[in-house]
C-alpha cells in the first residue's frame, strides 16, 4: 500500500520546487506543472517499474515520455527527488551551461530524459516507437506518455493515435492532461475539440477517466486500472482531469499562469500555501 | 587520363534496397519503416525476409520520424523510407527535435531526390533537401552517385552511430563504381587526376562530370574529378589539395545552388583559399514535369553545362 501522506508531502515539496524554479529565472511554465504534480509523483514513486541507474535503451524497465515538454519544472523536480540527479541541480533551471534546459533534452545528458520535447505533438509517436521496440525485444514492460489537451490540436497526434490502435500497440498508456486551458485561453475558446474520449474511442483506444487528477490516491488507483487494461490488443488512453495551477489559489482555474513566473510577493504567498515538507533544494 | 565506362544502368534506389536487404541478413538491430512507398523505395526484399522488423506506417511521415526515434530507445537502428520531399521538408521539425537534437541513431533514407524524379513535377522534386539536412547540427548528409555506391553507403551508415540523411534517386543511371568498394563516410573519391580545373560533383552529376572531363580532355583541358558523396562532414582537405594544384573549381549537384554542395565548398574555400568557383546547380527555382534527360538539359545539370562552367571558371583564374 502506498503511503499517501508521504506522497502528499512530496507533492507539496514539488509544488514549492516548481514555483521557486520559475521565480528564480523569471521564466518557465508553472500552471501545467502544478496541475500534473500528483501525476508525476504517483508515476515515479508508485507506478513505474525502473532499474537502478539510468541508460538510454531502458530495456527491462518501464519508460516515460513527456510530450508537452514545457512542464519541465515538475518533471525535473520529481526526477531529482526520485534520485536521477542531485536535487541541488534544480538551482540551475534555465541558466546558462545547465543540464536543466527550458524544455527537456537529451543533449546535455540529464539522467531520466530519453527524448527532447517542447515542439508539441511529437511525443506519442516516440512512445509508440519505444513500445514497438519493447515488443521486438520481448520486453514486457510498459511505455507511458503524457500530453497536454491543447497539444492534441497538433495533427501528428492523430497520425499516432490512428497507428497505435491499428498496430495493436497495447503496451502503451498515453495520458492526456485535461486541464482545459492553453496559452491563449480555455481550449473551448481557442479551438473546441469536442469529446476527446469519443475521439480516442473512435480511433480504437481503450479510454478511462481519472476524475480527480489532483488526488494522489485517485491517480494511483486510476493508473493501476489503466495498467490492468494493457496487453489486450488496444492502446490505453487516460483522461486525467486536473486543475491548472493546482495548490496555489491565485494560479488555479486560469490559463494566465501557463507561462508566467510569480513575482517575489506571489512567490511568498504560494510558498505559504505549501509549507516545506522534505526540505527545499 | 583515366576514363570510366559502364555496362549497365540501374537506379540508385535499387542500390539502397539491395543494401537494406543485406543489412536484414547481417544486422539484427536494423529495422525499416515506410510511409506507403515500399515499391518505390525497393524495400520489398527486406520486408519479405524480415516481416517482423518492418513497420508500415501509412501516409504519415511525421509519425514515421517519431516512431523511428522511439525505436532507437531499445537499441534498434531504424531506416525510414519515403521520397526526399516527404523525408525532409514535410517533417523538418520532427527530424530536428526528435532525431537530430535528441541524437537518435535514425537513418533517413530518401528516394526520388532532385529534378530527375521527372514527370510528377515540382511538388515532388525537392531541390532544397541537402540544405535543410546539412543545417541540422550533427546530421550526416550523403548523396551517392550510382547503384554500387548507394548500396555501399547503405551498409556503411548502419555501422555509424548517429543520425544520417541518405539521398538517392529514381532514374536508371550508369553503374561505374566497383561493386566491392569500401564506403568511407566523409571521404572524397578522386576519379581523375587533372591540373587545370577541379570538378567536384555529387549524386547523379558525378557521371556527367566524368563525361565532361572526357570532352574537356579532348579539347586540351585537364580536369580533376572528385566525387563528394558525403556533403557533411565535408572532406575539406581533398578540395583544398586539389584547388591548390588547379586554381579553380566547378561544383555540380542536382540541387538548388543555395544550400547545396556548392555552398559548402565555397565556405571552405572562403575560409582557407579563396578560389574562383562556378556552380552547376538549379538557380533558385522549382522544377517542372518532363523526362529526366529533358529536365537535366533545361536546368543546366548535364555534361554540357559542366563543360561550359569549366570554360567560364578558367577565364577567372
Amino acid at each position: 500500500m502506498p503511503n499517501i501522506k508521504e506522497l502528499n508531502d512530496l507533492t507539496t515539496q514539488v509544488r514549492r520546487d516548481i514555483i521557486r524554479m520559475v521565480h528564480k529565472v523569471n521564466s518557465g511554465h508553472p500552471g501545467g506543472s502544478l496541475g500534473c504534480a500528483e501525476f508525476f509523483v504517483s508515476l515515479y514513486n508508485e507506478l513505474l517499474e525502473t532499474k537502478e541507474g539510468f541508460d538510454m535503451d531502458g530495456i527491462g524497465e518501464d519508460l516515460f515520455f513527456l510530450s508537452n515538454g514545457h512542464i519541465s519544472p515538475v518533471y525535473y523536480s520529481v526526477l531529482a527527488r526520485a534520485g536521477y540527479f542531485p536535487i541541488e541541480e534544480l538551482n540551475t533551471f534555465r541558466l546558462i551551461n545547465s543540464r536543466l534546459q527550458g524544455h527537456p533534452t537529451t543533449h546535455e545528458g540529464l539522467p531520466g530524459i530519453r527524448i527532447a520535447s517542447g515542439s508539441l505533438g511529437q511525443g506519442m509517436s516516440v512512445a509508440i516507437g519505444a513500445a514497438q521496440a519493447k515488443k521486438l525485444n520481448n520486453d514486457d514492460h510498459l511505455v507511458y506518455s503524457l500530453h497536454g489537451d491543447g497539444e492534441l490540436q497538433e495533427g501528428q497526434n492523430w497520425e499516432a493515435i490512428m497507428y497505435a490502435s491499428a498496430k495493436k500497440v497495447d503496451n502503451l498508456i498515453s495520458t492526456v492532461d485535461l486541464n482545459k486551458q492553453q496559452i491563449d485561453g480555455s481550449t473551448d475558446d481557442v479551438l473546441p475539440m469536442g469529446s476527446i474520449r469519443a475521439k480516442f474511442e473512435a480511433f480504437g483506444w481503450t479510454v478511462l477517466d481519472i476524475e480527480e487528477g489532483n488526488n494522489v490516491e485517485a491517480v494511483i488507483k486510476g493508473m493501476k486500472e489503466a495498467k490492468s487494461l494493457t496487453g489486450k490488443g488496444k492502446p490505453v488512453c487516460v483522461l486525467l482531469h486536473t486543475v491548472m495551477g493546482n495548490g496555489i489559489d491565485f494560479m488555479m482555474h486560469t490559463h494566465a499562469w501557463h507561462g508566467k513566473a510569480p513575482n517575489d510577493e506571489q512567490l511568498e504567498k504560494g510558498l505559504a500555501q505549501n509549507p516545506e515538507t522534505l526540505g527545499d533544494y | 587520363m583515366k576514363t570510366y565506362t559502364y555496362t549497365e544502368k540501374k537506379d540508385t534506389r535499387s542500390g539502397f534496397g539491395a543494401g537494406l536487404a543485406e543489412l536484414g541478413r547481417t544486422n539484427p538491430n536494423v529495422v525499416a519503416l515506410c510511409a506507403d512507398l515500399i515499391g518505390s523505395l525497393k524495400m520489398d526484399e527486406f520486408i519479405k525476409e524480415n516481416p517482423e522488423r518492418f513497420f508500415q506506417i501509412g501516409i504519415a511521415e511525421a509519425n514515421m520520424m517519431g516512431i523511428a526515434a522511439g525505436l532507437t530507445i531499445g537499441g534498434k537502428i531504424p531506416f525510414t523510407g519515403t521520397f526526399a520531399n516527404f523525408s525532409t521538408g514535410r517533417v523538418y521539425d520532427q527530424i530536428r527535435q526528435s532525431i537530430a537534437y535528441s541524437g537518435k541513431n535514425v537513418k533517413v533514407c530518401a528516394s526520388h531526390a532532385g529534378i530527375t524524379l521527372g514527370e510528377d513535377g515540382a511538388t515532388h522534386q525537392i531541390l532544397e533537401d541537402i540544405g535543410l539536412m546539412k543545417m541540422l547540427p550533427g546530421m550526416v548528409v550523403i548523396n551517392p552517385c550510382d547503384y554500387n555506391q548507394t548500396k555501399a553507403a547503405t551498409l556503411a551508415i548502419a555501422d555509424y552511430d548517429g543520425p544520417v540523411y541518405l539521398r538517392f534517386g529514381r532514374p536508371a543511371v550508369p553503374v561505374f563504381t566497383p561493386a566491392d568498394q569500401k564506403f568511407e563516410i566523409g571521404k572524397a573519391v578522386k576519379f581523375t587526376e587533372g591540373t587545370d580545373v577541379t570538378i567536384v560533383a555529387t549524386g547523379h552529376l558525378v557521371w556527367e562530370a566524368l563525361e565532361a572531363s572526357k570532352a574537356l580532355n579532348e579539347a586540351g583541358i585537364s580536369a580533376e574529378v572528385i566525387n563528394i558523396h558525403t556533403i557533411k562532414p565535408l572532406d575539406d582537405k581533398a578540395i583544398l589539395d586539389s584547388v591548390a594544384k588547379t586554381g579553380c573549381i566547378v561544383t555540380a549537384e542536382e540541387h538548388n545552388y543555395m544550400g547545396g554542395l556548392g555552398e559548402s565548398v565555397a565556405r571552405v574555400l572562403a575560409e582557407h583559399n579563396p578560389t574562383p568557383q562556378e556552380f552547376v546547380a538549379t538557380k533558385d527555382t522549382f522544377g517542372e514535369s518532363g523526362t529526366p534527360a529533358q529536365l537535366m538539359e533545361k536546368y543546366g545539370l548535364n555534361s554540357e553545362a559542366i563543360q561550359n562552367a569549366v570554360k567560364k571558371v578558367l577565364k577567372r583564374k
